[in-house]
């Protein structure tokens, strides 16, 4: 089932982020032809691919795209210059055969045209399909999902040289990718998808800055969602009043929401922060609070807290310090602890519908 | 020595085998990749002559294509001689009974082909036919080779079906596996060894070269 909407602009690169199951392959694959939806319009520089109501759908082949599958879908019989001359439509002329060479020296293959994809490693059979993807001159770039199936080096690699393409791309650029970090580096806007329906779009900081719900905020990683009630605005000060758990929090001014309504809110890890005791407070809407350490989780150099806060009907909040922090203060399970928590990156959401919200470990 | 038998036999066994290649192409390619309500039941039809006796095979051709049936008549008043008990009966009976060995070879080798090189292919913009003839052909021709050579092969040792369905007329139905049969009712042992030997050569060879070429394809791919 799929519900989604997106726009692209040219030379914008857009990233469709979701979980597995989320439907962006497949919103991918009716943008290529590759799958006609129930009902849908697709359009690509004025020109209408798709529209279910008068009938209009054009095949895969009259459509000018070009796609990058995750496991390259090289030709493996051709070489690496026939598979990128493949993508052209005059294959055999003398113009075309420089225009492949120079595409793939673009991509930093030159030298390894004559090498079939079994020869070429993983990053280079991706170079060798994106180099086949621009040789159709395509109206669309698509790519799906292309660096899973690189190891982490190579993909660091890889983004560097995306990075540095698009630059010269003034088509609309479509990535799929189930990994938020990919987006917030090659992606200029992000459409979030859950279970085929697109929730949100925009840039890739702001969606998960300030998810537009709870499932948004689920979705980009905030472990820190929580219920409470607005209490007052003030415009003068430059804040809302939000009540919880008994607490009276001073947060970022955010007006849409009515005085007394049940709202959700988040904040990132960052804007819990552990203090030394009895520090004053330096910005003006941090709130110190007194908790205890529930659980602690060391991954690297990293330990993952969560807090218990005092007196809050045992809400949990999540935390990361670096490791060194958490051997100073010798933090160990049960351990009291004194928390700040920035007001400013609070950002409230509607209510979510369902049952309360606690935060997840 | 029975040359003129041979002569049918090969005449039979190649004649079908250029009859089954673009049928086994076009209906390996559909089997491979569409899927439609009846698959299963074509799928299982298709099979049969792998699994019914020849006798069986023979009898239902003979009443399919016999001067009571509709084709056999058609036939007969187009071409003025009956089909069943000719080199044209045998022929379409070796084209039916041979459809899966034609057949499924191919559709395997045309389901080998991962669906995303040819949605590749459709997003490079080719015409079906381009993909045919630069995509699908190059990567399924080892399995197309290898359903030809059973085609033959299979043809050349055929008994039952093409006794059935054509007699024993020599010059016209006696084939090569039927002329030994004769044979070795005649208690012409000598005959019929030389003629045995002769039809195990041609076989070996025939499956021999099939491989070589499909291990040789299968290494220049790998490099």
């Amino acid at each position: 089932m799929l519900d989604a909407e997106l726009a692209c602009g040219r030379g914008e690169v857009l990233a469709l982020v979701g979980p597995s199951g989320s439907g962006k392959s497949t919103l991918l694959r009716c943008i290529a032809g590759l799958h006609t939806p129930a009902g849908g319009r697709i359009e690509c520089g004025g020109e209408t691919w798709l529209d279910t109501v008068s009938g209009k759908n054009l095949s895969t082949a009259r459509r000018r795209i070009g796609m990058v599958f995750q496991n390259y879908a090289l030709f493996p019989h051709l070489s690496a210059l026939e598979n990128v001359l493949e993508g052209m439509d005059d294959t055999g002329s003398a113009e075309a055969l420089e225009r492949a060479q120079r595409l793939l020296r673009k991509v930093h293959l030159d030298g390894l045209e004559q090498r079939r994809p079994h020869e070429l490693s993983g990053g280079q059979q991706q170079r060798v399909a994106v180099a086949r993807a621009l040789a159709r001159e395509p109206h669309v770039l698509l790519l799906d999902e292309p660096f899973s199936a690189v190891d982490r080096a190579t993909r660091e690699k890889l983004y560097g040289e995306l990075a540095e393409l698009r630059r010269d791309l003034d088509m609309p650029v479509i990535l799929v990718t189930h990994d938020l970090e990919e987006a917030v580096m090659l992606a200029d806007r992000m459409t979030i998808l859950s279970r085929g329906r697109s929730l949100q779009s925009g840039p890739p900081l702001e969606v998960m800055q300030r998810p537009a719900t709870v499932d948004v905020a689920r979705l980009v990683g905030l472990r820190n969602v929580f219920e409470g009630e607005v209490v007052s605005h003030s415009r003068d000060d430059g804040h809302t009043v939000l009540a919880w758990n008994g607490r009276q929090l001073r947060v970022r001014l955010q007006i849409a929401f009515a005085v007394g309504s049940r709202v959700a809110w988040s904040l990132p890890g960052a804007g819990v922060l552990l203090m030394p005791r009895h520090r004053p407070p330096s910005g003006n809407l941090d709130h110190p609070l007194e908790g205890s350490v529930a659980k602690l989780v060391t991954l690297g150099d990293r330990v993952r807290i969560l807090a218990r806060v005092d007196g809050s009907g045992g809400a949990l909040l999540a935390m990361t310090v670096p490791r060194h922090l958490a051997e100073r203060y010798a933090l160990v399970e049960g351990q009291p602890l004194s928390l700040r928590l920035r007001g400013e990156q609070i950002h409230l959401m509607a209510a979510d519908a369902r049952d309360r919200v606690l935060a997840s470990a | 020595m029975d040359w003129l038998a041979l002569t049918l036999s090969l005449q039979l066994a190649l004649a079908t085998m250029l009859v089954l290649l673009p049928i086994g192409v076009w209906a390996g390619r559909r089997l491979a990749w569409r899927r439609f309500r009846g698959k299963v039941l074509v799928e299982a039809l298709l099979a049969l002559p792998l699994v019914l006796p020849p006798t069986v095979l023979g009898f239902y051709l003979l009443v399919g294509m016999g001067g009571a049936s509709l084709l056999g008549q058609w036939y007969e008043s187009v071409f003025g001689q009956q089909l069943t008990f000719s080199f044209q009966g045998l022929l379409v009976a070796s084209v039916i009974f041979n459809l899966p060995f034609a057949i499924q070879p191919m559709q395997r080798a045309f389901e080998a082909i991962a669906p995303e090189v040819r949605e590749a292919a459709l997003c490079c913009g080719m015409s079906p036919l381009r993909m045919l003839r630069r995509i699908e052909l190059p990567l399924a021709w080892p399995g197309i080779v290898s359903a030809l050579v059973l085609t033959f092969a299979h043809t050349l040792g055929e008994f039952g079906v093409v006794l059935m369905v054509g007699g024993s007329i020599p010059g016209q139905t006696q084939t090569i596996a039927i002329a030994i049969y004769d044979r070795v009712q005649a208690f012409d042992t000598a005959s019929a060894g030389l003629m045995s030997a002769v039809l195990l050569l041609i076989s070996l060879a025939t499956i021999g070269l099939s491989y070589f070429a499909t291990s040789r394809i299968g290494l220049s791919r790998r490099g």
